[in-house]
């Protein structure tokens, strides 16, 4: 039969059950065979980048919340960090270990979403339940932590937002007890399914060159046996200092980067367990220079004086509630007048609330000499880097998110090109498209 | 039934069947959600087995806006997607119930900006709006059910 | 803390090609990241700096081997070229230049949007561009619920304007 070859098209997006976020995929097809693909994203494009040129650098970490939803934490260290680095400070190690917590609560959600999702959109409902069930384990404990269960804004310019709550190692070894719990059910579930690999197994596949051509970073180029993880290469907060391993592939398909994520979702939950064991004691955000009597301050300000305010600390009787906590000796107005005080202080007393008024009240708070930074962190699915400007203004000229999952999209030609319409579905789940990171 | 512009007085009958109407369409809620953003995080916990949506008659999502009921708007909405939400809002059936989730589809939330529509309502009717950034599951699960109180007395459809 | 900047390199921007590909010949074989200042409010001229981070990623070990910052001066006119047969990832990133800033790429004329929509009209990101101003799709078009300064009243947000 002399047929002449008919390809069609279909259209996949931009709400479609299977797709992690808002995007739209343009398959040309040739029977089941995928012959071409095309992908149009943006559609959760939010102007994050826009926002925080009109922001204070401290207000900005709010918007890192929702690039990667997934992993809220992360962005929140990465973007501090960014920010301490351009301004040449550098946080207590109490902070740097929280961080590394905080961090890791965080990949090991981003996994756990992106393992139970992409079972989801195969037909493994049990999976998922299984999975979100250890998640929201961990959500109740970043909800101890912080204070929200997604939008943590946790970390400040200097700092983080609280200590660890007295409390948090014992809940931490019960959450830790029931993830890895369901995670090892999941895996009985999962690993060894025919179904589940003959999906996944050589699907999606690219090779270690063209991972690095279009600029992949996290499991998805460790998956192909690349063990390069920011954490290592470029250590940051108490990384140096932690005992972990990086899993890496060897054949760079999906069923490898499953592999990858659940061996990482252990490797995380071993980096808390060691953080809570080295924890140093002190302050979890920067000193404070120096301590005065707040009556002084007072004084001072009532004649007029207000620049004290802003380089002293105040030291305050401890007699309101809010002053009793250990980690708050007094109104703190930290190192060059940068860490926003402690909520507690805020709101308890007239000092923390002036304190913070003056920091967060445009053209007062913290300020930066004009300089131009880059810094990075292995966020949920690669490298998640911030390129700041700084105009010498209380707030960014410009900021730059680097997103780890644009270029594994980027590269969705590659991944998809030649295999069957089945694999887009498992492909996609891989890839872990976050839509708030990768249209921003 | 009367029919829409009819002036009938509602009888008994009428009255009666609308109640059994409501009642039933109330616990078994056939919904679409609409995700788009971080919303659908804790969407995706409600739905789970701590917080069970199922307790509701609501846990069972169609993906198909011709086979369900309500529209479940999770997430930022922006200025590219909104012609997408618009048509599948029309392309659901009556009766049709909205529930803007999370403060991005009630209002625009933080994001005033160039990319962003501010609130849903400016598109497609809203029946239920569920504030929160997101929202916490307690809060979903209060404004489930007073979507179902709603359900419940508009239970022909009528609106 | 090691350096994930790297050196900076200024380069002309006409030959921005040929300087990229030199460096990918020296094993330069991530681009990192591919984006753009507008430095209107500061008055430089050129006013836009393309800036591209190249890394060497030693695949066998996965390290590190330096990384590299090119910055290129460049006004709206088309002279940089594209990059992306040397690195496959410039692709989007030149594609999100174009739509987020207008800068354009000689060699590619009929460069599309990659994260707005075709119906947009200018470029958010250049200072110049103010925040609230909206370009829907359908629903209200003046976006008169948006100028209400309901929101961050204490931070003029609108630039430029």
């Amino acid at each position: 039969m002399n047929r002449s070859r008919k390809t069609y098209m279909l259209n996949m997006g931009p709400q479609h059950p299977s797709m992690h976020g808002v995007v739209r995929l343009v398959l040309e097809l040739e029977g089941e065979r995928i012959v071409d693909v095309d992908a149009e994203i943006g559609y959760l494009h939010r102007a994050f980048e826009k926002h925080a040129e009109s922001e204070t650098w401290n207000n900005v970490v709010p918007w890192t919340d929702r690039l990667n939803y997934v992993s809220p934490l992360i962005n929140n260290v990465g973007y501090a960090l960014a920010v301490e680095k351009l301004a040449g400070i550098e946080v207590p190690e109490r902070g740097q270990y929280i961080r590394v917590i905080a961090s890791e609560i965080s990949r090991v959600t981003d996994h756990l979403t992106c393992i139970g999702a992409t079972a989801m959109e195969l037909g493994a409902l049990t999976v998922f339940l299984y999975l979100i069930k250890g998640r929201e384990y961990l959500y109740q404990l970043v909800d101890h932590l912080t204070g929200a269960r997604i939008t943590t804004s946790f970390t400040r310019v200097g700092g983080v937002k609280g200590d660890l709550p007295p409390d948090f190692a014992e809940k931490f070894r019960q959450v830790a007890k029931e993830v890895r719990l369901a995670v090892s059910e999941s895996g009985r579930l999962l690993t060894r399914n025919r179904i589940f690999m003959d999906r996944l197994e050589g699907t999606g596949r690219i090779s270690q060159a063209d991972a690095i051509a279009y600029g992949i970073t996290g499991p998805f180029l460790r998956s192909t046996g690349v063990a390069y993880d920011v954490r290592r290469s470029h250590p940051y907060a108490a990384y140096d200092r932690l005992d972990f391993e990086i899993p890496v592939g060897t054949t760079g398909d999906n069923y490898d980067r499953y592999l990858c994520r659940l061996a990482e979702i252990e490797q995380s939950l071993r980096l808390i367990e060691q953080c809570l064991e080295k924890i140093p004691d002190g302050r979890h955000s920067l000193e404070p220079k120096e301590i005065r009597y707040a009556f002084e301050i007072q004084d001072a300000g009532k004649l007029g004086d207000t620049a004290l305010l802003a380089k002293y600390a105040a030291k305050v009787d401890r007699t309101l509630e809010g002053m009793s906590k250990d980690d708050q000796p007094g109104t703190r107005v930290p190192d060059r007048g940068i860490t926003l005080p402690a909520k507690e202080s805020t709101y308890a007393n007239i000092e923390g609330l002036m304190n913070h008024f003056e920091l967060v009240m445009w053209t007062w708070g913290v300020k930066i000499p004009p300089s131009e930074g880059y810094f990075a962190v292995e966020g949920g699915n690669g490298e998640l880097g911030f390129h700041l400007v700084s105009d010498g203004s209380d707030g960014p000229y410009r900021v730059r998110c680097r997103p780890p999952c644009l270029f594994p999209m980027s590269a969705i030609k590659k991944l998809l090109v030649g295999g069957q319409i089945a694999d887009v579905v498992p492909t996609f789940g891989s890839i872990n498209m976050i839509a708030g990171e990768l249209d921003r | 039934m009367p029919l829409e512009g009819e002036t009938v007085p509602a009888g008994v009958m009428t009255t009666q069947l609308d109640a059994a109407l409501g009642w039933a369409r109330k616990y078994s809620i056939f919904q679409y959600p609409f995700v788009t953003a971080c919303c659908g995080m804790e969407f995706m916990s409600v739905a789970a087995s701590h917080y069970d949506l199922d307790r509701f008659g609501a846990g069972f999502p169609r993906f198909s806006p011709r086979q369900a009921d309500v529209l479940l708007v999770v997430g930022t909405v922006s200025h590219k997607i909104a012609p997408v939400l618009r048509r599948i809002y029309d392309q659901m059936a009556e009766p049709k119930w909205v529930v803007a989730f999370g403060v991005c589809t009630c209002t625009g939330g933080f994001y005033n900006n160039y990319a962003t529509v501010q609130g849903i309502d400016t598109i497609i009717p809203v029946d239920l709006y569920i504030p929160g950034c997101p929202p916490r599951p307690e809060t979903v699960i209060q404004g489930l059910t007073l979507l179902q109180e709603k359900i419940q007395k508009t239970g022909g459809g009528r609106r | 803390m090691s350096n994930l900047r790297g050196e900076r390199r200024d380069v002309p921007a006409a030959s921005n090609r040929e300087a990229l590909s030199h460096l990918r010949a020296e094993g330069y074989n991530m681009l990192v990241d591919l984006t753009c200042v507008d430095y209107l409010k500061e008055g430089r001229s050129p006013r836009f700096d393309v800036i591209y981070r190249l890394m060497r990623l030693d695949p066998a070990l996965g390290k590190d081997l330096g990384r590299v910052e090119v910055h290129c001066a460049v006004d709206e006119a088309p002279v940089l070229r594209s990059v992306k047969d040397v690195w496959p990832a410039a692709d989007w990133l030149e594609r999100e230049i174009w739509d987020m800033f207008g800068v354009k790429f000689a060699d590619r004329p009929g460069i599309k949007r990659l994260l707005l929509y075709e119906e947009f009209v200018g470029h958010p990101l250049r200072k110049d561009y103010p925040i609230a101003k909206r370009q829907p799709l359908i629903g209200p078009k003046s976006g008169d619920k948006a100028d209400s300064p309901s929101f961050n009243i204490l931070r003029p947000t609108v630039t430029g304007e």
